[in-house]
This record gives structure tokens, C-alpha cells and sequence, in this order.
């Protein structure tokens, strides 16, 4: 069956609905978030490093960290909630029972998932502007980086959910590949004067390079053709994952 | 007259394992019809089998005429399905979870909150209809969930145990709900092992088991030819069992659970009579009632069925 945005967004208004009710507890942390960071790291570890990129050290996290945020706003949805959905909680046997499709639920949560990390990244961006780390009108930019960010990891994280059998398993996905690209992604330290060239590769293969990559060269107010590749990764990965992930969510929820 | 369901020779396999066993059912427009058995039977692999979320390994299902595996979301659009367990979101109001559920059916202002209003008053979720989901009593819930699977006015309601784990006065309340429907013409396809429930809302009944169709029929017509008209209950041994009957001209079906003994017979005021004077003193209790639907149902599922079946 041919997927229905209308129908999907439906998928995507029960969300909202449903967040409606509790945004002011899911958005007021993530502004204490970036505060954090920025203090710890930013602050701290920066006194020791005088300069990094041609700025303080602080300015040289603020791009990484909103690309991370927006991973993060995105991850959280598409694993454990809607593993509670498929699992526990059956809202997807609901909709079902209605004209929705399993392909109209995954690119509403698809959809949900990217609206999520424009929440949480907006809530970074706005706070590290606030900072003054943004130059500005350019690093508006971001607004539309941030949920192709989202729309990347909330293509990763469904599939994952999709095929495991057990909610246990995120812990693997959080600790064994979000944690270690949050590390290894040109976040905390320049890559490329770091890690030997013959491994800069890995970086290149994982996904959260791509837009922390895009986002330094937004702040910079640079352009490098490195960016198609960035963008193309972003696009392309994404599109094959969610077709798989279109095959995966049928077999799921129809028998 | 016309069938909304039509199921044909329709089997589902599992790997190994066979859920259903080549069945066929019409469910006429604007009856009830009750699929009964015990857990396991297969009903409600039947039930996602006609609202096309579990495909037929083998058989063709038509709903409203329509191949239901070819075109479900037109199906669907015209049914409305209430799950064995209440699925809504705990965090919102119901008057919140039937929007939403409006919207799965792409209902839009003023018709959505028109509907809504009408559902909270038809099934009474007036008294907490702004409260969170989460707070509500399970009668509460249940009534909710099937106000949600009538948000698109289903020509078609399927219902999958209705009111298991439901106090008394939900289930009559649920009851009365389902009767208002039929009267305004819908048509109610429904699961139970409650008996009472069957014999009271449905003008037909399947009996599954393993799979399989085990009698189909109107309850009374089902009850005549299974269970005899009357049942007489008593607590014997099989060897009490065996010196009471003796002698007892006819045949009576037998079902035994432990001491417990049914008989099944045209008049059982005889055959108490005649326990009676077999019994030479010993006043065991006699329990004489008319047959229902659960004798048919133990005699057709149950473990052991002896004597004149």
C-alpha cells in the first residue's frame, strides 16, 4: 500500500496531542542542557585551551553540540517511545483498526521525530546565541540543518527499533554507536589533526560527521564542495534506510 | 440477505502452527454475530484476519463485497474495531483520544468535535471527559474505547471480548449500547467466552475450537440440538454415576467436571425422580435448570462428552 501523508499526519497529531500536555518538562530541560555543557567544557576545560579553530573553545563546540542536540531529540523518540508504542502500549494495533497504513505510521513518526529535534536543537541554538557563540545573520543556517540532523538519526534509530525484540537492547544503541560518534564526530577536537590518516574513514562512514561538518563550515561562513558529499550522505542514507524501514514496520505490525 | 463478512475457506498458519483451520462465515447486514470458544481457538486471528491486518495463508475474505486483502484501507474506512485491550493514550482526556482517533479517519471540523460530543454523551464519558485517561476506572476506559472505534459511524462493528473483567452494571450498560447500534442498523461482529453475553446480544453464534468452526447457528437452535432442553447438575463419582443412571430410559448426554455431573434430556424432572429413588435415602442436592449456551459450549470444546453424543 502506497504511503498517505494526511494519514500520517494524523500519526503525527496524536503525538502532538499527547505533548501538548507535558512540553513544558520535556523543553525546560533541554535549555539547562547546552548551559551545562558550555559551563563544564566550554568554560572549564576552555581556560586550558587557548585557542581552537581560530576561536575560543567554546565557540569551537557551540556548532557540534546543536547538531548532537538535535541527534539526541530525535534518537529518544524514535527508540524508546515508540518501541513502548509498538510493544506496550499497542497504539500502533489502534491505528490499524483504522485506514492507516503501517507506512502512514512510520513517516509519522518519522515526521514526529523531526519536529523533535527542531524543538530540542532550536532550544540549544536560542541558547547558545544567547551566549553570543552564533554569528549571526549566517548562523541561521542552522534552522534548516538542524532538522535534516533529526530526519538522519530518526531514520537510524526506527530501524533499529524496528528490528529488535527486546527494549533492553537501546542500551547497545546509546552506549555502543551514539556515545562513541558523539565522541569520535569533530565535536570535542579537530579529527583530521588528531586521528591518523589511514582512519579518518570511520569518521567519514558514520553519520554524525556529516552535519557537525556542515555545521563548522555554517559558523565559519565558509563553502567547500565537501558539502555535497555531507548533504548527499544525509539524503541517501536516510532514503535507504526508510525504505527498508518501510518493508520492516509492515511485517511488524501485519502477520 | 446480504452479507457484510463473507469468509471463505480461510485458513492461517503461523510456521507450524495453525491458528485457523479452513473456515467459512457470512455475517448478514444488520445482525450480531458472536465467534465463541475458549482462549486459543483462533478468534481473534479471525477478527484481524476480517479487518485485514493478518493475512489468510490460505481463502478469500470479502467485507461490504470488498476483497479486503486488495483494498483494506476502504474497508476500514467503513468499520470500526474495538480491541481486547483498550488502547488510548493515559496522558490525555478522552474527549482528546476520540479527536485523535477521529483523525486516523481524516475527520475535520466542525464534523470531528460534532462526533466527539455525540460519542461522550451516547456512552457516557461525560462526568471525567476533560480527566487524563490514566485516572479512569477500567469500566470507564472500555466504554471509551469502543466511543473511539465509532468515531467514523462504522457501517461495521467488531468487538473482541467486549466486557471481560467488566463489573455488572458496565457490561448491561455495554449491552445496551451494542442493542442502540443494531437498532440503527449497524452490524455487530463479536468475541466471547462469557455465554450469557452471546446468548443475550447475538442472533448467531459460531462455536471455534483449535481452529476450527464447531457449530454454528441461532443460540436456541444450537442449545435444542446440543444440550437437550434441560440440564440437572449433581456431585457423584463415576461409580455413583454409573448405579444412579442405571435403569433410566433415555439417553442423557453426560459432561463431568470432577464430582460435578451434568446431564443433558428433554425433562429432567423425570430423571431427578429417578436418581431419586436410585439414591435410597441419600438426598444429594439436584439442581434442574434449562439448557444455555455455556452447556453447549463445554459439550462442543470441553474435554469429555459421554454417553448419547
Amino acid at each position: 500500500m502506497t504511503v498517505s501523508l494526511p494519514h500520517a499526519l494524523s500519526v503525527w497529531r496524536r503525538n502532538a496531542s499527547m505533548y501538548r500536555r507535558t512540553w513544558m518538562f520535556t523543553i525546560l530541560p533541554n535549555f539547562f542542557e547546552p548551559v551545562l555543557y558550555l559551563m563544564s567544557i566550554g568554560i572549564g576545560l576552555g581556560a586550558y585551551v587557548s585557542q581552537m579553530g581560530g576561536g575560543s573553545y567554546a565557540q569551537f563546540l557551540a556548532p557540534g553540540l546543536i547538531c548532537v542536540s538535535a541527534m539526541n531529540g530525535a534518537s529518544f523518540e524514535v527508540t524508546y517511545n515508540v518501541f513502548v508504542r509498538l510493544t506496550f502500549q499497542k497504539t500502533y494495533d489502534g491505528m490499524l483498526t483504522t485506514p492507516v497504513a503501517p507506512e502512514d505510521i512510520l513517516l509519522g513518526e518519522v515526521l514526529w521525530a523531526v519536529t523533535r529535534s527542531l524543538v530540542y536543537g532550536g532550544c540549544f541554538f536560542v541558547v547558545v546565541a544567547l551566549f553570543g557563540l552564533v554569528p549571526l545573520p549566517r548562523g541561521l543556517l542552522m534552522l534548516p540543518l538542524i532538522p535534516l540532523a533529526g530526519l538522519l538519526f530518526a531514520s537510524i534509530g526506527i530501524a533499529f527499533s524496528l528490528r529488535i525484540p527486546a527494549i533492553d537492547l537501546f542500551s547497545f544503541y546509546f552506549t555502543l554507536f551514539l556515545t562513541p560518534i558523539f565522541l569520535f564526530s569533530d565535536i570535542f577536537f579537530p579529527l583530521a589533526e588528531r586521528l591518523p590518516a589511514n582512519l579518518l574513514w570511520v569518521a567519514e562512514v558514520l553519520p554524525l560527521l556529516h552535519p557537525v561538518r556542515i555545521a563548522r563550515h555554517i559558523f565559519a561562513g565558509q563553502w567547500s564542495p565537501v558539502l555535497l558529499w555531507d548533504l548527499a550522505y544525509i539524503a541517501g542514507f536516510s532514503a535507504v534506510l526508510l525504505s527498508w524501514a518501510s518493508v520492516w514496520v509492515r511485517k511488524r505490525l501485519t502477520s | 440477505m446480504a452479507s457484510v463478512v463473507e469468509v471463505r475457506s480461510v485458513t492461517k498458519r503461523f510456521g507450524e502452527r495453525v491458528a485457523v483451520a479452513g473456515i467459512d462465515l457470512d455475517v448478514h447486514a444488520g445482525s450480531c454475530f458472536g465467534l465463541l470458544g475458549p482462549n486459543g481457538a483462533g478468534k481473534t486471528t479471525t477478527l484481524r484476519m476480517v479487518y485485514g491486518v493478518t493475512r489468510p495463508t490460505g481463502g478469500t475474505i470479502r467485507v461490504f463485497g470488498i476483497d479486503i486483502a486488495a483494498r483494506p484501507r476502504e474497508v476500514r474506512a467503513r468499520l470500526g474495531v474495538t480491541l481486547q485491550e483498550n488502547v488510548m493514550t493515559d496522558e490525555i482526556s478522552p474527549r482528546d483520544n476520540l479527536r485523535v482517533f477521529g483523525r486516523y479517519h481524516l475527520l475535520r471540523e466542525p464534523e470531528l468535535s460534532r462526533r466527539v460530543e455525540e460519542l461522550i454523551d451516547f456512552l457516557e464519558l461525560r462526568s471525567h471527559a476533560d480527566v487524563p485517561v490514566r485516572n479512569l476506572s477500567g469500566g470507564f476506559k472500555r466504554r471509551l474505547a469502543i466511543a473511539q472505534s465509532l468515531m467514523n459511524r462504522p457501517e461495521l462493528l467488531i468487538l473482541d471480548e467486549p466486557t471481560t473483567g467488566l463489573d455488572p452494571a458496565v457490561r448491561l450498560s455495554i449491552w445496551s449500547r451494542v442493542r442502540d447500534l443494531r437498532e440503527k442498523g449497524s452490524t455487530v461482529l463479536l468475541t466471547t467466552h462469557y455465554m450469557d453475553e452471546a446468548q443475550r446480544l447475538c442472533d448467531r453464534v459460531a462455536i471455534m475450537a483449535e481452529g476450527a468452526i464447531r457449530a454454528e447457528g441461532p443460540p436456541l437452535a444450537l442449545i435444542a440440538q446440543h444440550a437437550g432442553e434441560e440440564a440437572l447438575e449433581l456431585d457423584c463419582s463415576p461409580e455413583e454415576e454409573a448405579r444412579l443412571l442405571d435403569g433410566f430410559a433415555e439417553r442423557a448426554k453426560r459432561l463431568r467436571a470432577g464430582r460435578r455431573l451434568m446431564l443433558y434430556v428433554g425433562d429432567a424432572a423425570a430423571l431427578a425422580e429417578h436418581i431419586r429413588t436410585r439414591d435410597a435415602g441419600d438426598r444429594r442436592p439436584l439442581v434442574v435448570r434449562p439448557s444455555n449456551l455455556e452447556d453447549v459450549f463445554l459439550a462442543l470444546t470441553g474435554t469429555q462428552l459421554e454417553g448419547g453424543a
